[in-house]
């Protein structure tokens, strides 16, 4: 169990700086996710927490030891790879009891842990077997099995589900979610699957280009974005993004969440109102999501009411509480909002 | 099916079914053939004399002799050619000019003719004016004469053989370090292995392909040796690099005995089919395959 802290951390691959003076404090028994669109530096920052990158400037803390400099495999940390990275030529037993040997823990140690930790990810049966006779599935609790024996302060985890098939995925999410609450440890997970995110993690930190755009609960995250980034970045379909001068003289954009739109309804106070033209429409069975051409630009509308047929004008209300106002660099104007909405 | 469609694929392979039954099932038949015969290469006739070529071969001192050396030169070329191969392949599979260049240098050996290796390096052990022992000369070790010398003369030829090969051994084995997964060694790194324990345990056993393909073909290839023996030493002096093949060669075409030399050839095909096999009895269930 520790908390992370990484304090102006600048990364650089020969000359391209990827991440600048970065500071990022990971809590202790948090299950936080790193998320973001490719090459925003998630996964260099982890790999860093690990050991595997070099800093070129700054410092790293775990459990309040400064460990910048430290050995990988001395820094107390475990890693779950995207593709699994298990030792080709191993057996189960021998890829989980790799680490265990390397720190030169008693035999009767090492085969209780590896006992009891096979047991809780159901690999008993297989301890024998080449990690290239298991499905995918498997190797994915063989690659955490290797992790957990370890006994790490922290878990650090680069994409680990980004190579199952949907179902499995599923049900290997549910199943970190239950691992994370059984084992209590700090947990660091890199994806750039925004739905993931949102259900696995306790702390998101959205990253973009090597900066951190907000970092929150995933409720905060969602009703509260810090800026036009994560407020798209999170929620699918993304927020819709409209000129914001036309309504409020200070706002350059204007954000409303898809779902938060009322089609054909009566006219309302304090609501934005505008009409549009319906040019497609997805219907997903408990929802339907329309595309809307208005006149400040197309935008699309998620709601789980009637169907309406396309190619027809319709009149869009939007609540007024459910608005957000953005300045020129995409920032939120929070106190804006308070005063104009 | 028409007759044509179903005769189509014969007819496809027939050029390559002709060219290796002619080229290779025949000639390996005729040799069989041959070893049960006397025959001295122009005679119109060829008189059957049963197994009297083998009995007289397992018989025969020179052939004991000779099967000695090739085993020897065999032994020490495929130790030596791999394992020195095994720490150039470790040190040259970095990025870098100095590496890459290397590389090339000891690679380019490979795709010169060996007799023109033969004789650049007959002109290096030179006994009088040979680079070699100029070289020796400055360390204060006396001048040799590196191919007269019954000592010297059979690791002479492994060193050139070596020479020769070592650019081509790097190589394959270069190939199969760059074919092993990097995050394999990142997971190592977490678990806190050891330089020698990631080396013993995870490059070695990824490498156990190659390293098999090389022993296979390196026994079989130094089985073989001849260029340089029929350049360099002629089989001297007093048969000490005298082998298996220079001796068939000599037989046959040296002394017309074509039946003797047939009945030696038989015995090198069962003896390479034999090594292969122990090889892949021994070693194959060690080797991992992705």
């Amino acid at each position: 169990m520790a908390n992370i802290y990484l304090q102006d951390i600048t990364k650089k691959y020969e000359n391209i700086t990827v991440i600048k003076n970065l500071n990022l404090e990971i809590k202790d028994s948090s299950f936080t996710v790193l998320v973001g669109p490719s090459g925003c530096g998630k996964s260099t920052t982890l790999r860093m927490i690990a050991g595997l990158e070099k800093v070129n400037n700054g410092e790293i803390f775990i459990d309040g030891e400064e460990i910048t400099h430290v050995n990988p495999g001395k820094r107390g940390v475990a890693m779950v790879f995207q593709n699994y990275a298990l030792y080709p030529t191993m057996t189960v037993k021998e890829n989980i009891e790799f680490g265990l040997k390397n720190n030169k823990i008693s035999k009767e140690e090492r085969e209780s842990v590896i006992q009891e930790i096979c047991d809780i990810v159901g690999l008993t049966e297989y301890l024998d077997r080449k990690p290239s006779n298991l499905s995918g599935g498997q190797r994915q609790r063989v690659a955490l099995a290797r992790a957990m024996v370890k006994r790490p302060k922290v878990f650090l985890m680069d994409e680990p589900l980004s190579n199952l098939d949907a179902k499995l995925r599923n049900q290997m999410r549910t199943e970190l979610i239950q691992l994370h609450k059984k084992l209590g440890t700090t947990f660091v997970y890199v994806t750039h699957d925004q739905v993931e995110a949102m259900s696995m993690g306790d702390a998101i930190v959205v990253m973009d280009k090597g900066v951190i755009q907000h970092m929150a609960n995933p409720v905060d995250l969602y009703n509260d974005p810090a800026n036009i980034f994560t407020a798209q970045f999170i929620g699918a379909p993304p927020m819709n993004i409209i000129p914001g001068k036309k309504f409020f003289e200070e706002s350059t954009y204007l954000g409303f969440r898809p779902e938060k739109v009322k089609l054909d309804s009566t006219s309302a106070d304090n609501c934005l109102a505008m009409k549009g033209k319906i040019l497609t429409r997805e219907i997903l069975g408990s929802e339907t999501i329309y595309s809307i051409r208005t006149e400040v630009g197309d935008i699309k509308v998620k709601t789980i009411d009637s169907v309406f047929p396309e190619d027809i004008e319709i009149q869009l209300h939007i609540d007024y509480k459910h608005i957000y106002l953005f300045d020129v660099a995409g920032n939120r104007q929070r106190n804006l909002e308070k005063v104009k909405l | 099916m028409s007759f044509w469609d179903r005769v189509k694929p014969y007819v496809m392979v027939s050029p390559s079914i002709t060219v290796f039954l002619l080229f290779f099932i025949y000639p390996i038949m005729y040799l069989f053939f041959l070893s049960f015969t006397s025959w001295n290469l122009i005679s119109l006739t060829k008189t059957f004399v049963g197994i009297e070529n083998y009995v007289e071969l397992l018989k025969s001192p020179q052939f004991h002799l000779v099967i000695k050396n090739t085993v020897l030169y065999t032994f020490l070329m495929v130790s030596i050619s791999i394992g020195l191969a095994l720490p150039t392949a470790l040190w040259l599979n970095k990025r870098g000019f100095l590496h890459k260049f290397t590389q090339g240098v000891i690679f380019t050996p490979h795709i010169i003719s060996l007799v023109s290796i033969s004789l650049v390096w007959m002109w290096i052990m030179d006994p009088d004016y040979g680079l070699l022992n100029w070289v020796m000369g400055f360390v204060g070790i006396p001048p040799s004469k590196w191919l007269a010398n019954p000592k010297t003369a059979l690791i002479s030829l492994v060193v050139v053989g070596v020479w020769k090969t070592l650019g081509y051994n790097t190589l394959v084995l270069i190939a199969g370090l760059q074919s092993i997964p990097k995050d394999i060694y990142e997971a190592a790194e977490l678990d806190n292995a050891s330089k020698w324990r990631n080396f013993y345990k995870i490059t070695l056993p990824m490498l156990s392909p190659s390293l098999f393909f090389l022993l296979v073909i390196s026994t079989i290839a130094s089985f073989k040796v001849f260029d340089t023996i029929n350049i360099m030493t002629q089989g001297g002096p007093i048969d000490t690099t005298n082998m298996i093949v220079f001796f068939i060669y000599q037989n046959a075409f040296d002394f017309f005995k074509i039946g003797y030399a047939s009945a030696a050839g038989v015995l090198l095909v069962i003896f390479l089919g034999l090594m292969t096999f122990i090889h892949f009895k021994l070693l194959a269930n060690r080797v991992h395959y992705r």
